[in-house]
């Protein structure tokens, strides 16, 4: 049961990024059968991050089109999620969709007061990119533009 | 919103319950932000002390949100309007967090609502606190002014939060932990976004930098009322990270006299009060309300 429940949430998508499943977006922590209620844990990505009450809402149907009529879900904040909990199908589905996906995290951002490491251009692979705006369409992205093919695209930031 | 004293909206109800399509509950689902988190109250911690910390934290970036908000429509270029929502975002997240921690420490401290009332207590706390109740500083709620004075603000608001969190991230309470590790990965954005501001407009034009000058003058009165917010070494840490800044931008710190601000015992400026009405108004009108 516990299987067939995690089977089923595994494959809810994020509903700002869909081509992530919530497991490759990682904020999917942990799914549980207590007597015969199966218990989701979910993170978010961002404190404020309104896609989680949606996420919460998209598991519980989910299951209950599955038949799992008793279910909850469960907030966990610690550890704290980072963008390196993305997993490596979802930085390819996020490059193939045109999102630059967000780089290994080097540690802490120091001030540098420097433009950051351009991220590649997801549609032609330069590296001749410039940031736009250090907050883009979302909280977990920042909007960019490419010099070589003119496209302006969303990078996840690397948090 | 839904009242439950009243005429029952049936359109709007459908909005908010939970149906097939979920993306009806997108930004409705005001369900508690601590839901599933363990909140026992650590022993040898005071329950009391704790919520009073907490409804600080969350003050001042409530608050803060508030103020950013305000930019939208009015910000130079749309870009740095969807920065300042975001920053707004993310406190306004920190803010829901904390508040809720603070009511699961000590009840006491939210607001009585009519019985049955369906408001959450991180809404109680948000909208139906008067100003006296509130602990944030001075320096969050005075009026937007001049977007330098809005960066400069920033630049100096966030270098304290981010040394504040960093030290939290060891504190003797888990939730309050989890809370400022998730906080300063956040934070560290806000910071950085200010800072290049405020050495893009002090290297700017004649102009950009006599404008960089006068915000941080303006904000800069408000400034010494952080560092009375135990662990003071977070003050340090933010005034040396914000000499960095000012260096790289070739300013120097204000000389002006501190204002003695107190509102961490509650005392605010007027330009609090009208902040607190338009935050507070609609809500306060709908104690029954579920949103």
């Amino acid at each position: 049961m516990t299987v067939k429940a995690r089977d089923v949430v595994a494959q809810v998508v994020d509903p700002e990024l869909p081509m992530l499943t919530l497991e490759d977006l990682g904020v999917l922590r942990d799914v549980d059968v207590d007597d015969d209620t199966v218990v989701v844990t979910l993170t978010p990505t961002y404190s404020g991050c309104p896609a989680l009450a949606t996420m919460r809402a998209d598991v519980l149907v989910a299951l209950s089109r599955a038949g799992f009529d008793r279910a909850e879900v469960r907030t966990t904040l610690s550890p704290a999620w980072s963008s390196d909990w993305i997993s490596a199908r979802g930085r390819a589905a996020l490059a193939e969709h045109g999102i630059s996906p967000p780089r290994p995290n080097d540690g802490p951002v120091d001030l540098i007061l420097m433009p950051s490491r351009p991220p590649l251009c997801p549609q032609c692979g330069s590296v001749d990119t410039r940031e736009v705006s250090h907050f883009g369409t979302t909280a977990c992205r920042s909007l960019h533009t490419c010099r070589a093919c003119g496209e302006t695209f969303d990078h996840v930031k690397e948090i | 919103m839904t009242d439950h004293d009243s005429v029952d909206h049936g359109a709007y109800t459908s909005l908010v319950e939970a149906d097939d399509d979920a993306r009806w509950a997108f930004g409705t689902s005001f369900d508690d932000p601590l839901a599933g988190v363990d909140t026992t109250v650590p022993s040898g911690v005071d329950a009391t002390a704790l919520a009073t910390y907490c409804l600080m934290l969350a003050d001042d970036a409530l608050v803060l949100a508030q103020r950013l908000g305000e930019w939208t429509t009015h910000a130079p270029e749309i870009e740095e309007e969807v920065a300042l929502a975001n920053i707004g975002l993310d406190l306004l997240g920190q803010a829901r967090l904390v508040l809720a921690r603070a009511a699961a420490a000590d009840p006491g401290v939210v607001p009585a609502l009519p019985e049955r009332s369906p408001v959450p207590v991180d809404d109680r706390l948000a909208f139906f606190r008067d100003a006296a109740a509130f602990r944030n500083v001075h320096l969050v709620e005075q009026p937007n002014g001049d977007f330098a004075a809005t960066m400069a603000r920033l630049l100096v608001f966030s270098s304290w939060r981010l040394a504040l969190l960093d030290d939290l991230r060891g504190s003797a309470d888990p939730v309050l932990a989890a809370v400022a590790e998730k906080g300063v990965k956040e934070v560290r954005y806000h910071r950085e976004h200010a800072a290049r501001w405020c050495v893009t407009l002090a290297q700017g034009t004649d102009i950009s930098r006599e404008r960089m000058i006068a915000g941080l003058r303006a904000v800069w009165p408000d400034v010494p009322e952080l560092e009375g917010t135990d662990p003071s070494s977070a003050f340090d840490q933010a005034m040396d990270d914000v000499d960095q800044v000012l260096q790289a931008a070739g300013i120097e710190r204000p000389d002006v006299p501190a204002s003695g601000g107190r509102g961490r015992d509650g005392v605010h400026t007027e330009a609090f009060a009208s902040l607190l009405a338009e935050l507070q108004g609609l809500a306060r009108e709908h104690p029954m309300g579920r949103w």
